[in-house]
């Protein structure tokens, strides 16, 4: 059975290589952004993006963008 | 009946409210898309000065989405600051307007923030908010941040609260690139989504409402939001907000400097106080040598090797159709000498 986290208040289906929060990002082509991550309303430091994602995970990811 | 009775009569806000709201000079960073929004909201609910400003000219793809402009203003070539005090006089006469057209840097920063009581981000860069931040944390005056593009935008109030962390606390490094509403489009919902969350932190801020500094996003696209809780994420090592802040994007240099308008294929080039061109004399010097000469009060606009230049009153020019910084100076050597 695959991974279902939250993710920015939506369901999402997490695909069977993805692990970690990092692997993740990567999934998500956010791995060269400026981001902040929160798993389970924690704020994750960087050193902590191999952090495993388990099964009902809460996670939340803002970007910054330039535009305005 | 008072221009502002629906306002007063939310309770939250009140003659009281009102009367502080009156009270608030506020400085809107940018006149592009977030800042138009802002504006003709904060001016639309009655505060008592606004400042804008601006570097840039209208631009026909700027119509969609920056609301307060219509097609005379890009057919006039107008610096979009002037076109936004115009249109914001006509909206509210009870508010003391100042439009300036200038580019915001290290030198001037501080000067023109002083004397009003908060920013509004409708900056497009990531290098400018930095620089607003830490002009704010020197000037002790909140900064409502928001940015946008896409159909996703974020927004993040600093020095609102005690102890919170500031926008260098949570970037810790600049990006060298960022996305921009020229590299991946924008639409006008998210513009109008982002700054009224900035407006309403901004008024909640003002009538003394609670504010707790949180750092937001939405995509109104794929309909995903989040809201984070970002206190722990202060920095006593901060150089911009802790005990001893050096401020370092405050710092200044004495040479022209140049920067790539990111996704703009435009080069800006921005001259020192003491080393600026005078319009009148540097359009009739090179009357000769370019085509489709414009001369206005703001700026000189002309086409000279393919390349559309525009010199601003501040001492800046923005050479459009390219991206080389080296080539850039040669085509403004080219002219100036």
């Amino acid at each position: 059975m695959g991974k279902t986290i939250d993710l920015n208040g939506k369901s999402y289906s997490v695909v069977p290589e993805v692990e970690t929060v990092q692997q993740l990002l990567e999934h998500l082509e956010l791995g060269n952004r400026i981001l902040i991550v929160e798993k389970n309303k924690e704020i994750l430091q960087k050193d902590s993006y191999d952090a495993p994602i388990m099964d009902r995970d809460q996670i939340e990811i803002i970007h910054f963008v330039g535009g305005g | 009946m008072s221009k502002y009775s629906r306002q007063e009569l939310f309770t939250p806000i009140g003659a009281d409210g009102q009367l502080r709201i009156r009270g608030a000079k506020v400085f809107v960073l940018g006149a592009g898309a977030l800042g138009s929004s802002g504006a003709e909201m904060l001016v639309r609910a009655g505060v008592g000065e606004l400042t804008i400003v601006d570097r840039d000219i209208l631009e026909w793809s700027n119509l969609h989405r920056q609301q307060l402009y219509a097609e005379q203003d890009v057919v006039e070539q107008l610096p979009k600051a002037a076109a936004a005090e115009r249109r914001l006089r006509q909206i509210n006469s009870d508010v003391k307007i100042r439009g300036v057209v200038a580019d915001v840097t290290p030198e001037n920063v501080l000067e023109l923030f002083e004397g009003h009581d908060m920013v509004l981000d409708g900056t497009d860069n990531i290098e400018t908010r930095l620089l607003a931040n830490d002009a704010c944390l020197q000037l002790n005056i909140p900064f409502f941040m928001g940015a946008c593009v896409g159909s996703y935008g974020l927004t993040f109030p600093i020095g609102v609260a005690e102890e919170q962390p500031c926008l260098h606390c949570l970037l810790e490094v600049l990006p060298p690139q960022s996305l921009t509403c020229d590299t991946v489009g924008v639409i006008s919902p998210i513009v109008v989504t982002t700054a009224a969350r900035q407006v309403a932190q901004l008024l909640k801020y003002v009538t003394g409402a609670e504010l707790d500094p949180r750092l937001e996003s939405t995509d109104l696209w794929t309909d995903e939001r989040a809201s984070m809780e970002v206190k722990n994420m202060k920095k006593s090592s901060c150089p911009s907000c802790s005990a001893q802040p050096s401020h370092p994007f405050l710092s200044a240099s004495e040479v022209v400097r140049t920067a790539v308008l990111c996704g703009r294929d435009t080069v800006q080039l921005t001259w020192p106080k003491n080393r600026q061109v005078e319009l009148a004399p540097f359009a009739d010097s090179i009357r000769e040598t370019v085509s489709n000469l414009l001369h206005n009060p703001y700026l000189v606009s002309c086409e000279y090797n393919d390349h559309r230049l525009v010199l601003f009153r501040d001492g800046r020019m923005l050479i459009h159709g390219t991206k080389d910084i080296t080539e850039a100076r040669k085509i403004a050597a080219g002219l100036l000498g």
